[in-house]
């Protein structure tokens, strides 16, 4: 038994250890929109564009890096029932390949949301797609279709009118997708290689916009899928769907949780951080702090403060010890996207297509730069091999310092 | 003698493989049912090359979605090597299999947007023919040409194209569009038939949904309808009572045609006569809860308020039987009282898979003014 929880426990692990340069899922590789050892340049203007090409249809997906190649999902068509998913040359936004599909599930969105507004993600050998219509689609590196769940056509009632955004996030070799709506809601793990069930496990009947994210395994406990709902956030093993422990005070249906170093910061009664305990079975509050709400954006955090934004564009940074607000900055707002953490530095983008590069320090933050891409940005940035990335509707740029 | 023979059965039997290799993609099934078989044979078929472009279209045809996007991929696949690799995609028997109206409308669209990447003067040839194409695609195309011709269009020429691009129009965008120029034209414009929305209804209630619990409750009139009968109502006795409905999309909005009854649910009725058996779609739009039966059978149920609605919004496959046709509507109102979630109503048409109106028979006789235009 000992042997067997070890050899998961590789097995997870090595799942998590993408190759440098990867931002392999939403908010990077564990979820928590980090860009370790990445040097992203931090004067935004014209002259970082290293690339900009044009993109087909919608999305509000964020792209996800993997190799060299940028992976990234659009809708098209009058009903938006057209799936593509679409893989760029990192270094030259060259399109390698576009596969399209159509959808097996509902398309209706409110007209902010899109088809595709889920991330996709990627184990590094091949892509996961995910849509508002509950289209999950595995292809190769190279587009080709490796399995195809319609999970609308599965479980017709699991939608939702207003359009579903729960992007993907893989832990070991399971795929895990939060499903939840009002009419039908649950979470599944499924096998990346073969696209079978593992599990399938009954969710709170409500409306829920959130991701799922990623608590990295540690000396005594395994990587845990973090799923979050109106409820609270359950910690499930994403071998068997088996839920290790529950918090239950409520959640935002909104933005996610995010993991940083073994603290998990639920966005709660304002912004609530817990703790595994040492058995990895059950949580231990640290703090609440009712002044560090955030709205559409996820929290982060950076050299000992953690951040929020709220529904009128003020950064709020607070201590990541105490939960207490040190310091605020009104930034332009609204942002629906969670910004990247990366050399001292977060990187934001508005919904106007406002950029936003902010240096905190222990008792203020400060803009550095700000860039107008005159576009529509719901969508969260990627960073990958000391360049970033984000898209619109229209376009798909890269930013780096070389340019 | 003996070569010729031997390449014979060399062909024949690459035929043979050809096709198990298909079937195996079209017998995929939910839950992943098939995958692995499917994923070898879609491989096997990208191997084979440009021969398998053709073969795998005509397999659309009788398809599920799910099998489909397996062919679809395949084909993606397929065409893209060809591509890359500098060869040519077989033109000619792409184009004649666009143009073969029996083929499958999905197929048929992926063949042409392929072609168009090498030869996008296809688009002048062919969209022009295809304004009551199967394909809602082409359609869509077909008439969006017709629009823009008739916006530098003047007087009766810019008229005469919006009558002629109505014909084909089964986009709600579209028809918004053209029913808005043609009435300032003078025309007289049905759009309720235009798309075969339902406007004649019977209806009774409010029977109780406070705290939504109304939703699974059997009530009287869905065990059996019985149009002259009286039952306890939420509030005091209720009876059918006729309500149509005059919006251009149908709608019969309950809560301002008869009142807004919070926690409440409601039951429609009507009849639809058909000419024959056949299959149709049922498009409803509503922001509340809903259960629909045909001729006394559950056809989906949905427990979603305020979520948003549109036209089109769920779309019900059904089998008609020649004659008359019941269909049973339960619409369920919760009590929220936000100002966005007071809406309490429905919208529901019968149509074939493009979107075109599938007319009752007692208005078929009409059905050369199904597009709505009277003048």
């Amino acid at each position: 038994m000992k042997r067997l929880s070890l050899i998961a426990l590789i097995l997870v692990a090595s799942s998590l250890n993408a190759d440098a340069g990867d931002w392999r899922q939403f908010r990077g590789n564990l979820g928590n929109s980090v860009a370790e050892g990445e040097n992203l340049p931090t004067e935004l203007s014209g002259g970082n564009i290293a690339w900009k090409v044009e993109l087909s249809g919608r999305g509000v997906s964020s792209p996800i890096a993997v190799k060299g190649q940028i992976l990234l999902t659009a809708s098209s068509g009058y009903a938006q029932d057209r799936l593509h998913v679409m893989s760029f040359d990192a270094a030259t936004g060259e399109l390698q390949w576009d596969r399209q599909f159509e959808a097996t599930g509902r398309t209706g969105c409110h007209e902010k949301m899109c088809v595709a507004t889920p991330t996709p993600a990627s184990d590094g050998e091949r892509v996961f797609a995910f849509y508002s219509s509950n289209d999950l689609i595995c292809t190769d590196m190279a587009g080709n279709l490796q399995w195809y769940r319609g999970l609308g056509s599965e479980y017709p009632n699991a939608s939702n009118s207003l359009g579903m955004s729960s992007s993907l996030i893989i832990i070991g070799t399971t795929v895990v997708a939060q499903v939840e709506s009002d009419a039908e809601a649950f979470a599944i793990g499924v096998d990346a290689e073969t696209g079978e069930t593992k599990w399938k496990i009954d969710r709170p009947r409500k409306a829920n916009w959130t991701s799922p994210t990623i608590l990295p395994a540690t000396d005594s406990s395994p990587a845990l899928a973090l799923l979050q709902s109106s409820k609270g956030l359950a910690g499930v093993d994403p071998e068997t769907g088996t839920v290790v422990w529950e918090f239950s005070d409520g959640a935002s249906t909104i933005p996610s949780s995010s993991v940083i170093d073994g603290t998990i910061f639920i966005p709660s009664n304002g912004l609530t951080t817990v703790k595994p305990a040492a058995d990895g079975k059950s949580l231990e509050q640290v703090w609440n702090s009712s002044n560090l709400s955030p709205s559409t954006p996820s929290p982060v955090a950076l050299n000992g403060l953690t951040f929020t934004v709220n529904s009128a564009g003020a950064l709020s940074a607070g201590s990541i010890e105490t939960g207490e607000r040190v310091w605020q900055l009104r930034l332009k707002g609204p942002f629906s996207g969670t910004p990247v953490v990366s050399n001292g530095h977060l990187f934001f983008f508005n919904e106007n297509g406002l950029a936003f590069v902010v240096k905190p320090s222990a008792d203020k933050g400060e803009i550095v730069s700000e860039l107008d891409l005159g576009e529509t940005i719901l969508c969260s940035p990627a960073a990958s091999n000391n360049a970033l990335f984000i898209r619109s509707d229209g376009h798909l740029w890269k930013f780096s310092e070389q340019f | 003698m003996k070569i010729v023979a031997v390449a014979l059965i060399a062909a024949f039997l690459t035929v043979c493989v050809q096709a198990d290799q298909i079937d195996i993609l079209k017998s995929v099934g939910d839950f992943s049912k098939g995958t692995a078989e499917a994923r070898k044979a879609s491989e096997a078929l990208v191997n084979g090359g440009a021969k398998n472009l053709l073969p795998v279209l005509k397999a659309f045809q009788d398809s599920s979605l799910l099998a489909s996007n397996w062919l679809r991929g395949t084909f993606e696949s397929i065409a893209d090597a060809e591509i890359k690799s500098g060869r040519s995609l077989p033109k000619d028997e792409l184009v004649a299999f666009v143009k073969t109206t029996t083929e499958s409308p999905a197929a048929r669209r992926l063949a042409y947007e392929w072609l168009l990447k090498r030869s996008p003067q296809l688009e002048d040839e062919l969209i022009p023919t295809m304004l009551l194409d199967p394909s809602p695609e082409f359609r869509r195309d077909a008439v969006q040409r017709l629009l823009n011709a008739a916006e530098v269009a003047e007087g009766n020429d810019a008229t005469a194209a919006y009558r002629k691009a109505l014909k084909g129009a089964v986009h709600e965008d579209h028809v918004k569009k053209i029913a808005k120029a043609l009435r300032d034209a003078g025309d007289e414009i049905n759009i309720q038939k235009h798309f075969g929305f339902l406007a004649e209804w019977k209806i009774i209630g409010p029977f109780d949904n406070k705290d939504m619990k109304g939703f699974p409750v059997a009530y009287e009139p869905e065990k059996n309808i019985d149009l002259t009968a009286e039952y306890d109502g939420q509030l005091e006795k209720v009876k059918w009572q006729a309500l149509s409905t005059e919006d251009d999309y149908g709608t019969v909005d309950i809560g301002k045609q008869l009142e807004n009854y919070k926690g409440s649910l409601m039951y429609a009725t009507t009849t639809y006569n058909s000419s024959r058996d056949q299959s149709v779609e049922m498009r409803l739009g509503t922001p509340n809860a809903w259960k629909l039966w045909v001729n006394g059978e559950l056809k989906f149920e949905r427990e979603e308020y305020h979520r948003g609605t549109r036209m089109d919004q769920y779309k019900v496959p059904v089998t008609l039987k020649a004659g008359p046709n019941t269909i049973l509507i339960k619409v369920c109102q919760n009590e929220q009282d936000q100002p966005w979630a007071q809406d309490y109503q429905f919208q529901l048409r019968v149509c074939d898979s493009t979107g075109s109106a599938v007319l009752p028979s007692d208005k078929s006789a009409k059905r050369e003014n199904a597009t709505g235009v009277n003048r």
